[in-house]
């Protein structure tokens, strides 16, 4: 099990654009993803278990994951969100 | 050539789409052999899939990536884990059909949704019922809705739904006819907001028209002319171009303040459903909100708004009028807008029944919940509260008994609101009307509703097609009432609005500013013509 910790920049929270671009790069990884925030936990290849997190602007976000490729897929999915920035 | 009710002025030229969506029937029946049902539901998948990614194509032609992105979220619903494992567990575990299990799986995201605090992310349930929507419909094997690829399109239907109508693509449909309605059905009030003409109230346009014909829709007069020959589309072309440029014009009154020539200052303000129509509001001048309708804030969804969504959604609308004065009406549910989660009696007459400010007098504890939020937006800007269905001073007195019990509450909790709110009541039963010099005592000011005030006073019903002709807004009997509304209001030096369509009709409005009414209010998209009629007096 691999585990990052990252602090989502996005002004506007991790809505359904940016779930959108998280849920399809999660689902290129052979590993389970999980996205915790708070006391919820979601599957990054899920959409609608993204979203329905609700993670606001400026959340602390923990990417779990876990299989064979869990090391690439949790730091690629950290960075990732990490980058997002919509105007 | 048909005539129906004027919904929407303008004009359109275009060809028919027939919408006629099918009813996918749901029944509760188990299944024996669930390898079928999930066979059956793999190929709907990939059917919907196969629509979805063939409409993400064409929004992307025609509307740009960003606009084409919504298409991309709802693929992604489509092979989300979450979603299809449970409904593909319902089958495999419960034997349930397919229909049932996507119905079930759907109704409990959609409440998951619902409950999330962010009113952004809450719009996302809507998303899922699209999808499962079309997944249905493609699993009951019946094509699916308002989908429009052709540009110039004129959607005909017997009539359309709140939903129907915000799923309309202004880029391809020119205007819209029904069969059933009236000027202030959600269908007409929908097409005014999009500024596509619409005629309604047309009885039987359905069957009298097929796909591909040539319709003109006067939506001004509220004429149809079906397959016209040349020389009539070239006529209708240059009142389209006239009907165009004046518009333009009416748009530079936008900023124009309306005094009368005695110097008094008239308010021209906007009525809204939903908080983000405030924005339309603004970009056509409107002096204030008028009416924001709270029931459409409680409509369409699975359980009640709460406490915290409510304060979201009035503090959003009272910041973007930056100081402008909003009206906010409370809950007026029944009559014909019942919420599923929110169960009342069948009666003969549910206009005269339980709705409205008896039924929120009844049921305190959902009166509460909306007193306490619009207190605690209150401090956001200028705020007026009205109740709606007041008969007498006693339901205003128990209202406000709430509100002070709603205020004590909020001070224990250490919240503020500001005292400087209005609270009013709506006039649209002819008692109050009658008695007005006496409630106006005891309120801040009147909203004269004239949709119910028309339909009370000559017992008419505007939605009954055989009695519609007995809705009259100009009827002297309504007049009076009207006058005897202001005159009570001014005897004891308060003000009185109206926010029913009457106040957005020219044809009323001379008759209404010799009354001496301050304040009108009426759709975003009435606003200016109403300003330019209101100037010219």
């Amino acid at each position: 099990m691999t585990t990052f910790t990252i602090k989502l920049n996005n002004p506007t929270g991790l809505h359904a654009r940016p779930a959108t671009l998280v849920c399809k790069e999660a689902s290129t990884f052979k590993s389970n993803i999980t996205l915790k925030y708070e006391d919820k936990q979601g599957n990054a290849k899920s959409l609608i278990a993204i979203l329905a997190l609700g993670i606001p602007a400026d959340a602390d976000v923990e990417v779990v994951a876990e299989g064979e490729d869990e090391e690439i897929a949790a730091k690629k999915i950290a960075e990732f969100i990490a980058s997002i920035k919509e105007a | 050539m048909k005539k129906g009710i004027a919904a929407s002025k303008g004009y359109a030229i275009g060809k028919v789409f027939l919408y006629e969506e099918q009813e996918v029937i749901i029944t509760n029946d188990l299944v024996n052999d669930t390898s079928v049902e999930m066979e059956k539901l793999t190929h709907a998948i990939k059917l919907t899939k196969k629509q979805l990614e063939q409409i993400k194509e064409k929004a992307k032609a025609s509307l740009g990536e960003d606009e084409a992105a919504v298409f991309e979220a709802h693929l992604l619903i489509l092979e989300d884990p979450e979603y299809i494992d449970s409904i593909q567990n319902e089958i495999k575990d419960n034997k349930a059909n397919s229909l049932h299990a996507i119905e079930s799986v759907t109704k409990g995201l959609v409440a998951l949704f619902e409950a999330i605090d962010d009113p952004y992310l809450r719009e996302r349930a809507a998303d899922i019922k699209d999808v499962s929507r079309r997944l249905l419909a493609n699993l009951a094997g019946h094509t699916i809705g308002l989908e429009i690829n052709e540009p110039e399109t004129i959607v005909i239907a017997h009539d359309l739904t709140p939903s129907d109508t915000a799923q309309l693509d202004k880029e391809k449909v020119v205007g819209f006819l029904t069969n059933i309605g009236g000027r202030t059905s959600h269908s007409a009030i929908m097409a005014r907001t999009l500024e596509i003409p619409a005629v309604v109230g047309l009885k039987d346009i359905t069957s009298c028209v097929q796909n591909g014909d040539t319709v003109i829709i006067d939506g001004t007069e509220g004429l149809v002319i079906i397959n016209p020959d040349e020389a009539t589309i070239r006529t209708y072309r240059d009142k389209q171009i006239a009907f165009k440029e004046n518009q333009k014009q009416l748009k530079k009154l936008k900023d124009v303040q309306v005094v009368t020539k005695e110097g008094k200052k008239i308010e021209v303000c906007g009525n809204i459903g939903k908080p983000e129509d405030v924005l339309q509001v603004l970009e056509y001048g409107g002096d204030g909100i008028g009416l924001f309708r709270t029931e459409f804030l409680y409509m369409d969804r699975e359980q009640a708004p709460t406490e915290e969504e409510q304060f979201e959604s009035y503090k959003f609308v009272l910041e973007k009028m930056e100081g402008k004065k909003v009206v906010i009406r409370t809950l007026d549910i029944g009559g014909d807008k019942t919420l599923p989660y929110l169960p009342l009696p069948i009666e003969m007459n549910p206009f005269l029944g339980y709705r409205a400010i008896r039924l929120c007098l009844d049921q305190i504890e959902i009166f509460k919940v909306q007193i306490r939020a619009l207190l605690r937006a209150s401090v956001y800007g200028q705020l007026a509260v009205m109740f709606p269905m007041i008969s007498g001073i006693e339901e205003f007195k128990q209202a406000m008994e709430i509100v002070e019990l709603c205020k004590k509450e909020l001070e224990k909790e250490g919240r503020s609101y500001s005292e400087a709110v209005e609270w009013g009541i709506m006039i649209e039963i002819p008692a109050a009307a009658v008695m007005a010099d006496e409630l106006a005592k005891h309120v801040d000011f009147f909203s004269i509703g004239t949709n119910d005030l028309i339909q009370y006073t000559l017992a008419a019903d505007r939605m009954s097609e055989k009695v519609s002709y007995l809705y009259n807004p100009l009827h002297p009997a309504v007049l009076r009432l009207i006058k005897m509304t202001i005159d009570g209001a001014h005897s004891q030096g308060k003000w009185v609005g109206m926010c029913g369509e009457m106040a957005g009709d020219e044809e009323a409005i001379p008759t209404l500013l010799e009354y001496g009414l301050d304040e009108f209010s009426m759709s975003a998209t009435s606003i200016l013509g109403a300003k330019k009629k209101l100037l010219e007096n």
